[in-house]
């Protein structure tokens, strides 16, 4: 039997991939931002804190690392509003537990990017005279952040993808828009000959806008 | 404070790493306007000193007095309490310093480096920080290099961008700490000119430097460390010049070249 490509389904229901793209780069974003903010916090938590609370977010960091995202998507969704008896949202719930997920790794990249904040910098900061708010905004924060532009990229490249992920809860990003389109029509080849394109080109962009990021922003270069 | 008290009043300071004690007991004046180098073995807590002067190390015992005030400890209802982040910050504006490895921010352009502490320590409006800012750095001969950031300058251009952003402040004494230790031979004298002209302008200066020409030829007093105590203090004459007295200074001048810069 011979299999005959045709792309005319696809590009009839193209809007369901480009919308479902977008979204997806939506969630990415919304998670890395909301990650950022978990990760930042519990780094600079736990950089001066004592063992219990080091203990408390080491805990929450070895757990996500070490449960496949999958689970949590689905520990989210269907656990949470049994447990606690509310419910969200499919796209919420999905962008929330990105978001946790993304925050357990982003702790990690920013602790590592404080402990590399040279030294000498803070001494500085402390000899003109800053007061330590001053000298984590003027000089810790933009000094870690150029640190950590490459970690964060990377990771923004890998939210990215994992919001696949959420086409087993229905939310319409461009996974499901593939599945919709696969189940309805059957051109199963076809589908992902253009999916698997589009998810590459968007993380070869991503990546070239991060590169040029981090020219921007490059603290060593020579 | 009297008229003729030193600006800097250092007394029986002593500081340990651990078993370690690096500071013995150190006695040190330093008099307004004048500049004192302090020369010695590394290990022999010459940098230690300095970094205390400011704070930047806390010390065990003794007292440091800048300009009359107690740095570390508020002595003021007869207790001894150690001072929070905020009183330092305060007191630390008021004293300068300049690093071995510079330590410029690194986001931030030479202007902005200097403009930074004028801002948000002294309270300056965007405008006149950039325009002290800026009359420092051409002062250090940086004219050309304003808008660079840091890794686009040499070592010794790093180096003044340190000094303009440490004496815009208007310090009472500039700290400065083996300045010339990690340039280039070729960069030091450019470094160093910058330095004799601020001790001419009267810049209160303590220095710990390897340059012994320099300490020779700037300053008014220089003292050699030596197992974390003060084991000489003189005029740079006494101190380099006729073969010294004190054993360790002997052996310890030995060891350095003198050259000229």
């Amino acid at each position: 039997m011979q299999y005959h490509l045709n792309y005319n389904f696809i590009w009839k229901y193209f809007d369901r991939l480009a919308w479902g793209l977008a979204l997806s780069l939506e969630l990415a974003t919304i998670g890395i931002l909301i990650g950022c903010i978990i990760g930042l916090a519990l780094a600079v938590l736990s950089h001066g804190a004592g063992r219990p609370v080091r203990f408390v977010v080491g805990a929450y960091v070895e757990f996500i690392r070490n449960v496949p995202l999958l689970l949590l998507v689905y520990l989210v969704f269907y656990g949470i509003p049994s447990v606690g008896g509310f419910a969200y949202d499919a796209t919420t719930s999905f962008t929330m537990t990105l978001a946790v997920y993304a925050g357990a790794y982003l702790v990690e990249v920013f602790r590592a990017g404080l402990d590399a904040i040279p030294k000498g910098l803070i001494d500085a900061g402390r000899a003109i005279g800053l007061t330590p708010a001053q000298r984590v905004l003027h000089v810790q924060l933009p000094t870690m952040f150029r640190i950590v532009l490459p970690s964060l990229g990377n990771a923004f490249i890998s939210l990215f993808k994992d919001t696949s992920l959420a086409t087993v809860l229905a939310v319409p990003e461009l996974m499901y828009g593939a599945n919709w389109i696969y189940t309805n029509t059957f051109r199963i080849v076809e589908v992902w000959t253009v999916v698997a394109p589009m998810y590459l080109v968007t993380g070869f962009i991503l990546l070239g806008c991060l590169r040029l990021l981090e020219r921007r922003f490059a603290i060593r270069r020579r | 404070m009297s008229g003729n008290d030193p600006l800097v009043k250092v007394r029986g300071l002593t500081k340990s790493f651990g078993a370690n004690q690096v500071l013995q007991g150190v006695d040190l004046d330093v008099p307004k306007g004048s500049v004192v180098s302090i020369i010695g073995a590394s290990g022999s807590g010459k940098t230690t000193l300095l970094r205390c002067v400011n704070l930047l190390e806390t010390y065990d015992g003794g007292s440091i007095e800048v300009d009359g005030v107690e740095v570390g400890y508020d002595l003021s209802d007869g207790r001894r309490r150690p001072r929070g982040e905020r009183e330092l910050a305060g007191i630390r504006a008021d004293i300068g310093m300049v690093f071995q490895l510079f330590n410029l921010f690194p986001h931030l352009t030479a202007t902005e480096n200097v403009m930074l502490g004028l801002r948000k320590v002294r309270g300056m409006g965007k405008a006149e920080a950039r325009a002290a800012a800026e009359q420092w750095l051409v002062r250090v001969g940086l004219a050309d290099k304003l808008e660079s950031l840091p890794i686009e300058l040499s070592g010794g251009q790093q180096q003044r961008v340190g000094i303009a952003r440490a004496v815009a402040m208007n310090p009472k004494v500039l700290l400065l700490d083996e300045i010339t230790s990690a340039l280039d031979p070729e960069l030091v004298g450019e470094v160093l000119k910058v330095v004799r002209e601020l001790a001419r302008d009267g810049m209160t200066m303590m220095l710990v430097t390897h340059e012994m020409t320099f300490a020779r030829d700037v300053s008014s007093r220089v003292v050699f460390m030596d197992g974390g105590r003060v084991a000489v203090e003189g005029s740079p004459k006494d101190v380099f010049g006729a073969p010294a007295q004190h054993e360790r200074l002997r052996g310890f001048l030995a060891r350095i070249e003198l050259r000229d810069i």
